[in-house]
């Protein structure tokens, strides 16, 4: 049965990945994600689906046995924030490029280093840009609300299988500690043993039962060897964006003015887009659902019809390159964003607008008409 | 509909949970809820403050700058959030411990004597509910019947026989919120 | 007797390892690598759970055992190994897992790993060749190198004031409650393969039994890093490397022996 419920964000995720008939989670604690692990220890998956939860001594031994344990062809997870996802980086290179399915939560904090325990987004360019070695990429959801922080997961898990490769999840501190209603879906059982070797018995360490062994590995010392595994990747990536590229514009039909945000930002810049149609801005929203693949052709189609795109990041500007190469330079685009863990509000992100995008004089007054909320 | 409001105190007054009650009963009611509380080192000992949001319609930011409502529970609070609340807003206040009291004119004040009240009734872990109280006789946003609900829920259930206890503490809050008048504060200071 | 009779199956003593792959094996000759694998590979056909068995691969010299291996193979990052036969073990607890891993791999980059996996008593067998030495990488000094001896990266010998003391890596695990058997064997006389491969059979079905983790550790000889011919290396591991790694099991039944 489908359950409607008031949950932290972080817990939605933990409570989804018992439902989406995930095998096993491994993880280790960190601020601000540790309800993951704390939620899953106390649900008891072992007893409920028969989930694997283990807490690992480190980030490091938790990414580790999520690639042995992915290698067997069943659905693993783990979570961590910021620090603990730079030293997971190793372990997620070496998912890519052995080409297993694996789900990898980021509740981001702010940084670099220690940094703090704030919410922040300054882990874009790690998320989409590689972080580990090598010539890979993750395929990256960013959840805006309670309620995606539990679709993903499944979401996630889909797309891991599909393309059999890492997939990340890009939250924040906002979007994991806050509670929001969610609808749960109903739990799905978990695949069997014999359903598992069936289904991935070609590729996974299932046991060498009636076929030859298989081997996961990453390591090809030949050039030629290792560049058709790299060709495969990026087809593989190319795939993605053609299938699976997602993305929402929220009151871009008539928008004069283009803000691009992810995840708790474009929570905060819709308000800042109601707040600007109220003073006559025509703003609009375009919220990329998936990082990577980035929603590239909608934001150049978008960007014939506005004025100027601001991105909105809570960091110090990295999106803003992915929406510039999207644009081509058809207008300015600029980047506005707090850091080290402050929020913007949807009034800070307004002034930023008009100071960098919409500029004096530049206003053109429509009649003010309440924006319908979606 | 949208009630935008913020609850902000110590540590360890039940701004958290009241915050959390609200949005279960909003919840409840079929309305769009949100919850995003301050969390980290500053809780503890510190303050901690929610905000939450009651719509009937879908919820962008979960982060604010101004509020329709402040419930706020220590000076530190007051001083912070005073100016946040939007003009024609209310702010909703315990003066136990408020040194400086607010002097917006342009907002609704009310007082409820919520700590003093909660040691008179002997338990002071119910002071979060007489200013729930308080608050739901001013802005009845939510149900009382879903409020009880949403204490249910949140509550574990070796606590369920504190039910009553708490129904009653949000009744006294009821009972006992007051507009607080400004200018004759004001006034009096200066007599 | 005829040649033909000679090569009849009845008459067969000796045959390649059935579980081994046809491709060459790329240690240096000498090594007792290619020794330790067949045994390994030995056990695991004659006990019949070839099908059921999953082996992890470290970063080191046996980097490429899954070529050898004829068995579901997993190529662990360095270090990480244990970690990853924690995944692998955790999913299918009804299978064989083993590890197969070099000293730099368990004692150094992956201690921690080695310790926590040993400390939760995975179900597991963890087969840790230990030569002393940085063998793929071209003879660096080890965690577990002995003291005065010399390698590209201690090219003076080994100081144990400011390098440290060789790590005892059985004696260690053997005082976490999670294992239960920790034995140190060798594999380069006859005698001595008999023992270990005795050894790793007690260790398979010390996972079937659901006992917890098995540590074999295997003293062997790097004859090219320690730049000796095999010969000389094998007699030199005696003299130098058994009286600071002494054979024998160190805790069965998951009951440390005491040294007499």
């Amino acid at each position: 049965m489908s359950e409607l419920r008031l949950m932290k964000g972080n817990e939605a995720l933990a409570e989804a990945a018992i439902r989406a008939g995930a095998d096993a989670y491994f993880g280790y604690p960190i601020t601000p994600q540790s309800e993951v692990i704390e939620y899953l220890m106390t649900e008891r998956p072992e007893e409920r689906t028969g989930m694997v939860v283990l807490q690992a001594e480190s980030e490091v031994a938790a990414i580790n046995m999520v690639y042995g344990a992915a290698g067997t062809g069943k659905k693993v997870m783990t979570s961590s924030s910021s620090p603990g996802i730079s030293l997971k980086m190793e372990g997620i290179s070496y998912l890519a490029g052995a080409e297993l399915p694996a789900l990898i939560v980021n509740v981001v904090r702010g940084g670099p280093g220690l940094g703090t325990i704030q919410p922040s987004q300054a882990d874009y360019y790690q998320a989409v840009k590689g972080g580990g070695h090598g010539d890979y990429h993750m395929y990256v959801l960013a959840p805006a609300s309670v309620q995606e922080m539990a679709d993903f997961v499944s979401d996630g898990f889909e797309m891991a299988f599909k393309y059999r490769t890492p997939v990340m999840i890009l939250s924040d501190g906002l979007i994991g500690q806050m509670m929001e209603k969610v609808v749960l879906k109903d739990e799905q059982k978990r695949l069997t043993d014999e359903e598992v070797a069936e289904r991935y018995g070609d590729w996974a360490t299932t046991g060498k039962k009636d076929r030859e062994r298989n081997i996961i590995t990453s390591l090809y010392l030949e050039p030629e060897r290792m560049e058709q595994r790299v060709r495969r990747l990026m087809k593989k990536y190319e795939r993605m964006e053609q299938e699976d590229m997602r993305y929402e514009t929220i009151f871009c039909d008539d928008a004069e003015y283009l803000i691009v945000a992810y995840g708790s930002s474009a929570r905060i810049a819709q308000k800042t887009v109601e707040l600007a149609r109220k003073k006559g801005i025509r703003a609009g929203l375009l919220r990329p659902i998936t990082l990577f693949p980035f929603p590239t052709k909608p934001l150049n189609k978008l960007a014939d019809q506005v004025k100027g795109v601001l991105s909105v990041e809570m960091n110090a500007g990295q999106m803003i390159d992915d929406v510039r190469l999207a644009i081509e330079h058809k207008v300015p685009a600029e980047h506005f964003g707090r850091t080290g863990g402050i929020i913007h509000t949807p009034e800070e992100i307004l002034e930023a607008l008009e100071q960098k995008i919409v500029k004096d004089g530049s206003i053109r007054h429509h009649t003010t008409r309440e924006p319908s909320l979606l | 509909m949208t009630q935008e409001m913020i609850i902000a105190g110590f540590g360890g007054q039940g701004v958290l949970s009241m915050g959390k009650i609200l949005a279960y009963a909003g919840m409840l009611q079929g309305e769009e809820v949100c919850w995003m509380p301050s969390y980290g080192p500053e809780m503890r000992g510190g303050t901690a403050n929610v905000t939450v949001i009651l719509s009937d319609d879908r919820i962008s930011s979960p982060y604010l700058k101004v509020y329709d409502t402040a419930i706020i529970l220590n000076q530190q609070s007051m001083d912070k959030f005073e100016n946040a609340v939007k003009p024609g807003g209310i702010l909703i206040y315990d003066p136990n411990g408020i040194v400086s009291h607010p002097t917006r004119k342009d907002i609704r004040i009310f007082r409820v004597d919520g700590y003093k009240l909660a040691t008179e009734m002997g338990n002071r872990k119910v002071f979060n509910m007489i200013l729930l109280g308080a608050f739901l006789k001013i802005r009845p946003v939510v149900t009382i019947k879903n409020v009880l609900k949403g204490l249910k829920e949140s509550l574990p259930e070796r606590y369920h026989h504190l039910l009553p206890l708490n129904e009653e503490a949000i009744t006294k809050g009821m009972e006992n919120v007051f507009p607080y008048d400004v200018e004759k504060a004001l006034t009096a200071e200066h007599v | 007797m005829e040649v033909l009779d000679i090569i009849r199956p009845e008459n067969q003593v000796f045959c390649k390892t059935k579980l081994m792959t046809d491709t060459t094996l790329t240690y240096c000759p000498g090594c007792g690598h290619g020794t330790a694998h067949n045994i390994a590979m030995e056990v695991i056909d004659e006990l019949g759970i070839a099908e059921d068995t999953i082996g992890v691969a470290p970063v080191g010299c046996s980097v490429f055992a899954y070529d050898f291996m004829n068995v579901d193979m997993t190529q662990a990052a360095h270090g990480r190994a244990p970690a990853v036969a924690t995944g692998i073990a955790r999913i299918w607890p009804e299978k064989y897992v083993f590890t197969y891993q070099g000293d730099g791999d368990l004692a150094a980059i992956g201690t921690a790993e080695t310790i926590h996996c040993c400390n939760r008593g995975e179900n597991i067998v963890v087969l840790f060749v230990n030569n002393g030495i940085y063998g793929m990488t071209g003879g660096q000094m080890a965690p577990t190198t002995l003291p005065g001896m010399r390698t590209s990266t201690s090219p003076y010998g080994r100081e144990i004031d400011t390098m440290g003391s060789p790590i005892k890596m059985s004696e260690l695990v053997a005082n976490l409650p999670g294992t239960y058997y920790v034995t140190r064997q060798s594999v380069h006389t006859h005698k001595h393969v008999r023992k270990a491969k005795k050894a790793i059979k007690k260790a398979f079905e010390n996972t079937r039994l659901k006992k917890g983790l098995s540590f074999i550790e295997i003293v062997s000889n790097c004859n090219s890093g320690w730049k000796m011919t095999p010969n000389e290396s094998n007699i030199w591991m005696e003299e130098n490397m058994f009286p600071y790694y002494p054979l024998g099991d160190i805790k069965v039944n998951g009951k440390i022996k005491q040294v007499a």
